[in-house]
């Protein structure tokens, strides 16, 4: 692959993804401690992604500089435009910006489970000795 | 290998009467956080406030400083807003 055919894969991943994330490593096995929590960020707020490895090939990262004159590694980006680094999407997370930025709800603060508690305690000893 | 003190100094010249708080995060001269107040950040988007900070840098974030975390506010305590100027969420 080119610079060019990199530049036009990556130009092409920022417009048909509405959230695209560059990221070092995958959402499931980040690689950087930055990418890391940029990505948890998303998956808190449950929001679907594309999420792209830079590592494979150095040239990834050079490109994706060039294009969107950001230096480092996360760089989200939402609707073709660059939203931020690690900090800013934590930052804006912590605030509640970025779910409104991407129209989903804020999660609680408490990070209780998504299971509702249950009505009727469940089968127990209790249960058992009726 | 660049320390906390240099990098604090390159911003403050590049942002003249920036208040510049700069941390070395492992003592290893690669990741740092920098903490930057100026006047300069005013009506700006956050991207575009830390944009101005990594600018003084230019390739060497990425490449010597591995990693520089940003924290940027005005004096009036603006932390930037995003690109749009949206309904405060409730």
């Amino acid at each position: 692959m080119t610079e060019a055919e990199i530049r036009d894969f990556l130009a092409n991943a920022i417009k048909e993804n509405s959230v695209m994330l560059f990221m070092k490593g995958t959402p499931h096995q980040p690689a950087c401690g930055f990418s890391a929590r940029t990505s948890a960020c998303l998956n808190a707020l449950g929001v679907k992604y594309a999420a792209l490895d830079i590592l494979p090939d150095p040239r990834i990262r050079e490109e994706l500089s060039q294009l969107s004159g950001w230096p480092t590694v996360p760089q989200l980006f939402v609707d073709g435009e660059l939203v931020g680094g690690c900090d800013i999407v934590t930052e804006m997370y912590e605030t509640g910006e970025l779910a409104q930025k991407l129209g989903v709800e804020q999660p609680e603060e408490d990070p209780e489970p998504e299971a509702p508690q249950p009505q009727r305690a469940p089968l127990g000893l209790e249960n058992r000795l009726d | 290998m660049p320390s906390a003190e240099e990098l604090k100094e390159r911003i403050e010249s590049a942002l003249p009467g920036a208040a510049v708080a700069v941390e070395d995060l492992t003592g290893g001269g690669d990741h740092f956080r920098a903490e930057v107040v100026s006047a300069r950040f005013a009506g700006l988007s956050r991207i575009e406030q830390h944009k101005l900070v990594y600018n003084v840098f230019g390739d060497e974030v990425g490449g010597p400083i591995h990693a520089l975390s940003i924290k940027t506010s005005t004096p009036t305590g603006d932390r930037g807003s995003g690109h749009s100027a949206g309904t405060p969420s409730s």
